[in-house]
């Protein structure tokens, strides 16, 4: 098996560097440095991290007014409070003023695990993705957070970038590439098109993998970048292939399934089955069964699949 | 007063045992207020274990929630539910959800987790419990790093304009949050004058797990005429197990087996 890091870790890490790079990157987190991982860049450069203690939509007003002075803050806590909490700051102070704010936000997703449904943000995506101005995106590994966080630095306005607390295993290398508004095609074929992000991305390719020894030859994009969303390769997609499967850690209201949905219904409806939590909470437990008992496993995308193939 | 140190001694264990066998959970903030929800519901409160939904109750709001195992040890001791549940702490399917849910456990008032919360939704209650002209007593509890939300403060302000002389608030002031120390991190205080300023009647517990002082505190809280109580308590994150005692690094982890049998052995001490 490949070596495993969480992106949240690989984010923590690679925040260093930037700051190396980029003297006027600042890090704002909200007393959970140590599980944000924004400790790292305390460590290194404790002159830029501020922690504003539990006061999460101060957190997010203070990153807009050091966005005004040119400053580039990387605003830190769990998913649930920063998009949650925060939502309307994010609104209204960064969003709508089009400010140069980088909100990184862990802990998304029930593999959150035992603290429970109160913490497992299942809608950030759909709450993000919503605010004009900005840009959504969801790593599908350690490398792939980095190369993000290169691109959101590019990026003159607010971005999002979503990560997990649970190590995932690292799929890609150095040479990989990341655009802003473009899928990355790792696999082809012709039955079925599997749209997965961040966590789900793993399982898709398995699910490719049991799919083809049942003679589905089935193509998987990792969707990064969920806003802007790749409308053509999701186009092309439904014409070649004639049926798509999505597949996130998030409620299937709002989130990737939604955003495919919609480009969908704008070009080539064919067949969607959408994989992710139905509208449920989270609760208590272990990731890997709590992951089984939401849904979101290999083998719930392979049964989304043939369904999907069976409606065409 | 024997019954009390033995009901929260047995508390405490229960606290270290079932964070143990989870792996995983707030052991330092439960175990700074097992005294403060001891004295509640074994002494001051109104409740009933065969009735916990009991309409002229009193209430109990853990602001912080994620001190969900020291209400959970409580109200197992009250007979709310079977000890044994205890041990299902944070498991799939478990009514003991890692925050806690007033939808799955007999005897919680309020569902909690998200800090700053709570202290607002008891304000709700306490406005209710005024429009209803019912004698019942809102009781919430605060972190000291929870103080840092602007919801609290949103909600101190609303509970002294309604005269909420029904709501009684502690603060765990045990002085740790998870990074560190409160006054490092980003300082409350000062508290006290604080909640003065927001028009509340102020009480001080110079020992948070003095049972005495506790419970003068409650009783003058009671009598409150006009304003709500908030009665900040100097208390010890990790309380009666020296290795978690004022440590943050125990804020919200597990202790391992030798941990637990060390924690459990002094607590027989
Ligand atoms: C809104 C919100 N932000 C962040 C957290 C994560 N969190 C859980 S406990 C905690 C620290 C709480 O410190 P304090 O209030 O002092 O609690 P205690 O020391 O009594 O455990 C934090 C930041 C949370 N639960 N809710
Ligand atoms: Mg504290």
């Amino acid at each position: 098996m490949a070596e495993k890091k969480s992106t949240r870790q690989a984010y923590g890490e690679y925040l260093v560097k930037l700051g190396e790079k980029n003297q006027n990157l600042v890090v704002l987190d909200a007393d959970l440095s140590g599980a944000t991982k924004t400790n790292i860049f305390k460590n290194a450069c404790p002159e830029r991290h501020f922690n504003v203690g539990i006061a999460e939509a101060n957190l997010m007003g203070m990153a807009a007014g050091l966005a005004t002075a040119g400053k580039v803050p990387f605003a830190s806590t769990f998913a649930i409070f920063g998009a949650g909490r925060a939502y309307e700051i994010i609104r209204n102070s960064i969003c709508y003023p089009k400010l140069n704010v980088k909100i990184a936000l862990t802990h998304s997703g029930i593999s959150v695990g035992e603290d429970g449904g109160s913490h497992q943000s299942i809608e950030d995506i759909a709450l993000m993705r919503v605010i004009p101005n900005m840009t959504v995106l969801s790593p599908a590994d350690a490398i792939e957070t980095e190369k993000m966080m290169d691109v959101a630095m590019a990026i003159d306005g607010p971005v999002y970038i979503r990560l997990g607390r649970s190590d995932v295993p690292v799929l890609f290398d150095e040479d990989y590439q990341f655009e802003v508004g473009k899928a990355g095609l790792l696999k082809s074929g012709d039955d079925v098109t599997l749209i997965a992000t961040g966590l789900m991305v793993g399982p898709a390719l398995e699910a490719a993998e049991l799919l083809k020894a049942d003679g589905i030859s089935a193509r998987v994009l990792n969707m990064g970048s969920i806003k802007p969303i790749d409308t053509n390769a999701i186009t092309e997609a439904a014409i070649n292939t004639g049926a798509i499967v999505t597949a996130e850690e998030h409620s299937i209201i709002g989130g990737l399934g939604s955003a495919v949905a919609e480009v969908l219904c704008d070009g080539v409806p064919v067949p969607l089955e959408r994989v992710g939590v139905k509208d449920l909470f989270g609760q208590s437990g272990k990731v890997a069964p709590l992951m089984e008992k939401y849904g979101l496993t290999a083998n719930d995308i392979v049964t989304a699949a043939k369904k999907a193939i069976a409606r065409k | 007063m024997a019954f009390l140190e033995e009901t929260v001694r047995g508390i405490r264990k229960d606290i270290v045992k079932m964070i143990g066998k989870a792996a995983s959970g707030h052991p330092g903030g439960s175990l700074s207020s097992a005294e403060i929800l001891t004295l509640l519901y074994f002494e001051q409160m109104n409740v009933d274990e065969k009735n916990p939904r009991k309409e002229d109750r009193d209430r109990f709001v853990l602001s912080k929630g994620h001190a969900a195992p020291v209400l959970y040890a409580t109200l197992a001791a009250k007979g709310f539910f079977p000890k044994a549940e205890l041990e299902n702490l944070r498991q799939l399917g478990s009514m003991l959800q890692g925050h806690p849910d007033m939808n799955k456990v007999p005897g919680v008032d309020m569902s909690t987790g998200s800090l700053g919360q709570g202290i607002s939704v008891a304000a709700g209650m306490a406005l209710a419990g005024k429009m209803d002209n019912k004698s019942h007593k809102i009781y919430a509890l605060l972190g000291d790093g929870e103080l840092q939300e602007g919801l609290v403060w949103e909600a101190a302000m609303a509970a002294s304009h309604y005269q909420l002389n029904n709501l009684i608030a502690f603060v765990d002031n045990n002085n740790l949050q998870i990074d560190g120390a409160i006054c490092e991190v980003m300082s409350p205080f000062p508290i006290d004058a604080k909640f003065e300023a927001f028009g509340w009647n102020v009480i001080t517990v110079e020992d948070g797990h003095d049972f005495d002082e506790l419970r003068t505190a409650v009783e003058a809280a009671k009598k409150s005429e006009d304003k709500p109580t908030v009665i900040i308590c100097k208390t010890v994150k990790g309380k009666c197990v020296s290795f978690m005692e004022n440590n943050a690094g125990w804020h919200g982890k597990g202790p391992n087996a030798e941990e637990v049998k060390q924690a459990l052995a002094e607590l027989e001490a």
